[in-house]
């Protein structure tokens, strides 16, 4: 992490970026439940990822990844109705302690959806540059720079260098989520989180999706909910099971894959259950 | 055989019947702009545009100041009007869930449907009676009113069609709900918006009703915001109600310059959209 924290520090201590102990995960989740109204998307869930390490969340639909990723942003809190307990923890800091600000945790955690979205009105380098928008002033000849860096991180730079004033609408589909992960680290946030981010792409781009998410773990740490078992065995160093709003099993991907331990896992990932 | 024939006939029958309705639909305003034009065009003449009413019995009269009039009554309603109209819409559609966004739903339906004549009394009391005097600001402040609900409802139609995942998107970048709201929501509807509001103020430039005891209208050319102004509706109502020819030749000139107005408006109104559209 080379950025300094969020100008405006939340009201209690800010998470210093460089203090955090090796010990303590970048992101922890403590018994966190999420509700919609009444009813619960996910119960109670204890997780920890490690700085620089793949996350994947899997499970049938409707068992609450998508719920628990949305959590890990504050994003949840924003479906009418919506409410959370339990802690999400930022370097030990809980994002949900009162005096945060949602806003302040969103610019450190980033997300990209499962449908590329980028802003219609702006042209491919003003949508990189939109999270920047937000943060602490920035000379042009930086914020150039920082557009570059993080197309070419996004692996698209070579294809849009020519052409960074045009409309993204005319981008392919592929392209266009390339753009979305673009856009999402040029504000260095800390932790990306990546919701099915494949799911409408064609092969071709969802295998640059996946190398990209191999090279994005250097520098963040990755959290990506998937419905492809295979792409969850490719991309990721741990795997996350749910089943039904529970966290079923947690382990390293390589075990979870040829030696689970409990009986739904083995069930799912040997295709009993989609 | 024979059922498939029917079914030909009464399939053609029937594409027939939908042609035919719509042609009907568009004869009124066919009819109405060919007549305009036979009555009318002949009036036109370069007076027209640059002089104002003349005395009875002279020649070379004009219109001038009804169309200034025009001008400034129906751009003072929009600068009341628009601002306030699409600043609404804007809420109903982002934060307009709740009660309170119900209610200003349920009134803004209900203005829609009040008679502008209505509009004019309202405005009447409120300004024209305590100013002491008919005034242009007033019959711009009366149109204004009429715009505010048609402006508010097309502008919370546009934002509504602006897909959640791009709200979304904004939000997950750190974007506080106001900045959503305006750069990235408001700014990609932008041509609908400014559609609606074209189509609107094209409606209330033809308004008679609100500007008979607002604007009241005037003989002479003014372009004083406090005192009476003329207006184009106003002045084909007196001159069709006059007793002389002339005064009915240059009715008939006023009623094609308004039309053609609308219409200008309505076209401008496509162009922008499409140049939109073309552009992204």
């Amino acid at each position: 992490m080379t950025n300094p924290p969020a100008t405006t520090p939340p009201a209690k201590a800010a998470p210093p970026a460089q203090a955090a102990p090796a010990t303590v995960p970048r992101l922890a989740t403590d018994a966190l439940t999420a509700w919609y109204g009444g009813v619960s998307g996910v119960r109670d869930v204890t997780l920890a990822c490690r700085e620089n390490t793949v996350t994947a969340l899997i499970g049938p639909s409707g068992c609450g990844k998508s719920t628990l990723l949305r959590s890990l942003n504050r994003m949840h809190e924003l479906v009418p109705g919506a409410r959370v307990a339990g802690r999400v923890l930022l370097d030990g800091y809980d994002i949900y302690d009162t005096g945060i600000n949602p806003v302040q945790v969103r610019r450190r955690i980033g997300m990209v959806f499962q449908r590329p979205t980028p802003f219609p009105t702006m042209t491919i380098a003003e949508n990189v540059a939109a999270g920047l928008a937000v943060g602490p002033p920035i000379a042009r000849a930086e914020r150039d720079r920082v557009i570059e860096h993080s197309l070419r991180r996004a692996a698209l730079w070579d294809e849009v260098k020519d052409r960074l004033h045009d409309s993204p609408m005319n981008l392919s589909g592929g392209q266009q989520q390339r753009l979305c992960v673009a856009r999402t680290v040029a504000p260095e946030p800390e932790v990306i989180l990546l919701d099915e981010p494949t799911a409408s792409l064609d092969p071709a781009g969802t295998a640059h999706i996946e190398e990209l998410v191999q090279e994005l773990k250097r520098e963040f740490t990755v959290v990506i909910v998937t419905h492809n078992l295979q792409q969850a065995g490719r991309v990721s160093d741990v795997t996350a099971f749910f089943y039904l709003g529970e966290l079923i099993e947690v382990g390293p991907t390589s075990r979870m894959f040829t030696a689970p331990q409990k009986p739904q896992t083995e069930a799912y990932i040997t295709g009993r259950f989609g | 055989m024979r059922g498939r024939l029917a079914r030909r006939l009464i399939g053609s029958t029937m594409t027939g019947v939908t042609y035919g309705a719509a042609a009907l639909a568009i004869l009124p305003l066919a009819v109405i702009f060919i007549m305009l034009l036979v009555k009318g065009a002949g009036s036109l003449d370069l007076n027209f545009f640059i002089k104002s009413a003349v005395p009875v019995g002279e020649l070379g009269g004009g219109f001038a100041h009804a169309i200034v009039g025009t001008l400034i009554i129906v751009g003072l309603a929009c600068l009341i009007g628009v601002p306030i109209g699409v600043a609404t819409g804007i809420f109903l559609a982002e934060f307009g869930g709740g009660r309170f966004g119900f209610t200003v739903r349920f009134v803004a339906d209900v203005l829609n449907g009040v008679p502008s004549i209505v509009i004019g009394i309202f405005a009447w009391t409120w300004l024209v009676k305590p100013m002491g005097h008919f005034s242009a600001l007033a019959g711009g402040f009366a149109l204004g009113m009429i715009l505010v609900p048609i402006v508010a409802r097309t502008t919370e139609e546009m934002v509504r069609l602006v897909p959640n995942s791009l709200r979304e998107a904004a939000l997950a970048l750190g974007y506080p709900r106001w900045r959503t709201s305006l750069q990235v929501v408001v700014r990609s509807v932008a041509a609908g918006i400014v559609t609606g509001c074209l189509v609107a103020v094209a409606r209330v430039a033809g308004e008679t009703a609100p500007l008979l005891f607002t604007a009241l209208g005037n003989q002479f050319f003014s372009t004083r915001l406090l005192g009476p102004m003329a207006a184009l509706p106003l002045q084909i109502y007196a001159y069709a109600l006059g007793p002389y020819d002339e005064w009915h030749r240059q009715a008939w000139a006023g009623a094609l310059v308004l039309i053609v107005l609308v219409l200008a408006l309505s076209l401008i109104a496509r162009a922008v959209v499409r140049a939109k559209r073309q552009h992204a």
